[in-house]
């Protein structure tokens, strides 16, 4: 054949303009010069209007006096002598403290409403809606004015206060309880404590291996309950109860002694307790739901009763897809706990965000260290959560 | 044969004995039947009835006393709602709802300019309506008015004054200038070609001049008649300054609540988008914006847009007190929805995509015509639960001294015309029951969508 062409076909060179990639560079330099150009204006303007201001700039008030007080502190802090950057840390402390205990309490009320909506008893299931749908459908900021303002002020001041048994009395300044002093024989209790700890983790993993080898169940409940709560008890005995309790005494005008919580904390405890159990709820719910009827079925064909059913095949499964939606209410029950402001519970934004930011007037640096420590909690929380969630994640070829 | 048999017992599984018949059941069907198997069917089910049944018992008869047996409907001041005044126990007041009402709605709006509030409540109502109600035909001629008109009316007839006036002239006159343009384009092709692709132009060129261009034609014919009777009532009525310090009640919670939903999700789009694009620096940005604002409380960034955002910019320019948090709002819902927007846009299967490109469609195209519509449509559930998230997250605003309607009603609480004992008690049930109506609406309206849509995946 001699008609062969002899011109091959050159590639279309199209135009610059259309080339993909440079296209992609342009786009990405535009907006870097545009982003660049932001920060660029925002820190000018931001330095220029602090000037006129006459507002200092940097991290000088750290250690400047604080002059301010806080009820509920963890660590010592006074008007007199602390300062913002010891503020910064009462703070935090009582952000973590209410966040903890909340996801604790969250987890169980949530868990426990959670299988209720889907308990045969029709009675339990729909008062379990009822309050999902109640609390879901409710501003948070609105639940905690309830609880403060509605349900926790109107209580009798310190004269009348409603004496509940143990010694713990409830007014309109919080629940004032026995205060435990530890004398110095209870390190001995403590140590006591860990050890039984530490004995329970060895008893279960040798009952593992135990069943995994002979098939032989161990009681590993009452056991781990036993040395926890019995060896502690023992040497609390013979240490010669190094335990005593501070009373609350109740005067003429006034309640003295005690361990004071105040109503601020509880409302808040309350509220974002109450608040994510309905959101955690519905996670178990989807999370059960998800579990495919024929592992109950075929649980309950090997014999096992509802009890283990649930414990052993139905919850394992369920908890692989109510890891990730839990670990993201754990952090938005941290981040709401900040709604502490509002009703004046001393959490890092009231302290530092809000009484630090009136007095210095260093919004910039505040506020910055603010979210860098929320920041800090929520990328921790995912981190460990996520560890978590592929050791239960399941195992695919 | 080795079949489990009472001969050969010994080595079966089975019973060596036969049972004792039991008694017939008492009945398997009926009431008595349903109550014995779903309420006490064991000892920790019926323990767990007799306690459901008893907080039944003892809160509801005194809840209904409180709110609606003892509560007094009508009064002016506090004494209509003080029990030894009136001579018996009294529940909630509602008569201090019903004087307070009007606060509630429009905040401190001068009463006699509060009819703009109801033209952009109804124009809210309206495109909502339009929106969300099925069968109401023209879908995209809503979404203009929705994300594009009542935006722009909303803030000339609630701020209303010199500049809004002066805006709403130049919207006139650009729509005027559009419709002419338009005109112009359906009676010239040649024109036209200019304008729009040859490819669609084919389509339109089918058509008579009359019917070319209809959609466009319709938005503008629409703009010009809204802006219009604008006009027309700011020329007879006025529309005299109204400061956004005076604004409040509910008002506010909507127009909160709107500007986060009409910002958020285009803008929520774009940062889903360029999380899932290839191109590194754009990806970061987006990544780093949606995980730095969905890692601190929403607190912290109205804390952010009130006192730093006026640092940020030229001090002639700082903006309004309302503005602000509007600011911190959106981007803040923004961030939530992009993530939202995400999972819809990794439900898409690849061969969408590969489908799009082999047609020879652009990234644009292949985003506004095959991708996005199904991501969104698949994702409508999680978008409303962003939006009841943001309804809800609108009360914080009143920590950063906005008067919404949550903040009314406390600022009415220690108000001494109508302190009474159980005044703190009938405005937060009033509260309650605003958000819940407004909360729980959406999510049956997001559960109806999403058996609509399901209806058509069904096997």
């Amino acid at each position: 054949m001699s008609s062969i062409p002899t011109e091959t076909v050159q590639p279309g060179r199209a135009s610059l303009l259309y080339d993909p990639k440079i296209r992609g560079y342009v786009y990405q330099l535009a907006l870097l010069a545009v982003v660049a150009f932001l920060i660029w204006s925002a820190a000018s303007n931001a330095i220029e209007n602090l000037r006129a201001q006459k507002i200092a700039s940097g991290f000088g008030f750290w250690h400047n006096a604080a002059g301010f007080d806080v009820n509920q502190k963890l660590i010592p802090f006074s008007a007199s002598g602390s300062t913002y950057g010891q503020a910064f840390y009462v703070g935090l402390l009582n952000t973590l403290l209410v966040a903890s205990i909340g996801i604790v309490l969250s987890t169980f009320l949530g868990f426990f409403v959670g299988v209720a909506r889907l308990s045969p008893n029709w009675v339990l299931s729909k008062l379990a809606m009822i309050y999902v749908e109640v609390i879901r459908n409710l501003p948070l900021l609105l639940q905690l004015f309830f609880w403060y303002n509605a349900v926790l002020k109107p209580l009798p001041d310190a004269r009348n206060s409603i004496a509940l048994p143990g010694n713990i009395f409830l007014n309109n300044r919080g629940l004032i309880m026995p205060n435990p002093q530890f004398g110095p024989a209870f390190q001995a209790v403590v140590i006591a404590f860990f050890l039984a700890a530490a004995a329970a983790v060895v008893f279960y993993i040798w009952s593992k291996k135990q069943q995994e080898r002979t098939g032989k169940q161990y009681p590993n409940g009452l056991i781990t309950l036993a040395l926890i709560i019995g060896l502690p008890l023992i040497v609390y005995f013979f240490a010669g109860q190094p335990l005593s309790f501070d009373l609350p005494q109740q005067g003429r005008f006034n309640l003295t002694g005690g361990l004071q919580i105040y109503p601020e904390f509880v409302a808040l405890l309350i509220g974002l307790t109450t608040y994510t159990a309905g959101f955690i709820a519905e996670v178990v719910r989807a999370g059960i739901l998800a579990v495919s009827r024929g592992q109950t079925e075929a649980a309950n064909a090997l014999g096992l009763r509802a009890g283990p059913t649930l414990k052993l095949v139905v919850i394992p499964q369920a908890m692989r897809v109510i890891i990730p939606p839990l670990t993201s209410n754990y952090l938005n029950l941290t981040k709401n706990s900040s709604l502490a402001v509002a009703i004046g519970y001393p959490d890092l934004v009231q302290v530092f965000t809000g009484t630090v930011l009136n007095q210095t007037g260093q919004a910039v640096e505040v506020v910055a260290i603010t979210m860098a420590v929320y920041l800090t909690i929520s990328l921790v929380t995912s981190l460990f959560m996520n560890i978590y969630n592929k050791r239960m994640a399941l195992v695919e070829r | 044969m080795t079949d489990a048999t009472l001969e050969n017992s010994p080595y079966a599984f089975v019973r060596r004995e036969t049972l004792q018949q039991e008694a017939a059941p008492l009945s398997v069907a009926g009431p008595i039947a349903w109550i014995r198997a779903n309420l006490f069917s064991g000892p920790v089910n019926s323990l767990m009835t007799l306690v459901c049944l008893y907080i039944v018992v003892t809160s509801v008869p005194d809840l209904v006393r409180f709110y609606f047996i003892d509560a007094v409907w009508s009064g002016t001041n506090r004494d209509a709602c003080l029990a030894d005044k009136v001579g018996r126990p009294v529940g909630a007041c509602w008569a201090y709802i019903a004087d307070r009402f009007q606060y509630f709605v429009y905040g401190s709006y001068p009463v006699a300019q509060r009819w703009r509030v109801d033209i952009v409540f109804v124009m809210f109502a309206l495109g909502i309506i339009w929106l969300l109600w099925e069968r109401v035909p023209l879908k995209k001629v809503g979404f203009f008015f929705f994300f594009v008109l009542l935006p722009i009316s909303a803030y000339i007839l609630l701020l209303g004054g010199a500049n809004a006036e002066g805006f709403l002239r130049w919207l006139i006159i650009i729509t005027v200038a559009l419709m002419a343009l338009y005109l112009v384009l359906s009676f010239a092709p040649a024109l036209a070609r200019f304008w729009i692709g040859p490819a669609f132009l084919a389509v339109e060129e089918t058509l008579p001049p009359w019917k070319r261009f209809y959609r466009p034609k319709r938005l503008v014919l629409l703009s010009l008649v809204v802006f219009g009777l604008m006009a027309i009532l700011a020329d007879t009525a006025g529309l005299p300054r109204v400061d956004t310090g005076l604004w409040g009640g509910m008002t506010v919670t909507f127009l909160i609540a709107a500007v986060g939903i009409v910002f958020s999700l285009p803008l929520g789009v774009v940062l889903a988008l360029g999380r899932r694009s290839r191109l590194p620096i754009i990806q970061l940005l987006s990544v780093i914006f949606i995980e730095f604002v969905r890692g601190v409380p929403l607190i912290t960034v109205l804390f952010m847009a009130n006192t730093m955002l006026p640092l940020f910019v030229p001090q002639e320019y700082s903006p309004d007190r309302l503005l602000r948090p509007l600011v911190g709002v959106a981007l803040f819902a923004a961030a939530y929805m992009a993530e939202v927007i995400r999972g819809g846009l990794q439900a898409i299967p690849k061969g969408q995509y590969e489908g799009a490109m082999s047609l020879g469609l652009g990234y644009g195209s292949m985003m506004r015509l095959i991708i996005l519509p199904q991501a969104l449509r698949i994702v409508i559930p999680g978008i409303v639960n962003t939006f009841i998230g943001l309804f809800k997250d609108t009360t914080l605003v009143t920590i950063v001294g906005i008067f919404d309607f949550l903040r009314t009603i406390e600022a009415t609480l220690v108000d001494p015309t109508w302190a009474t004992p159980t005044t703190r008690a009938t405005g937060y049930a009033f509260a309650a029951m605003f958000y819940f109506l407004c909360c729980w609406g959406m999510s049956r309206y997001s559960i109806s969508v999403e058996k609509r849509l399901a209806a058509g995946q069904k096997r």
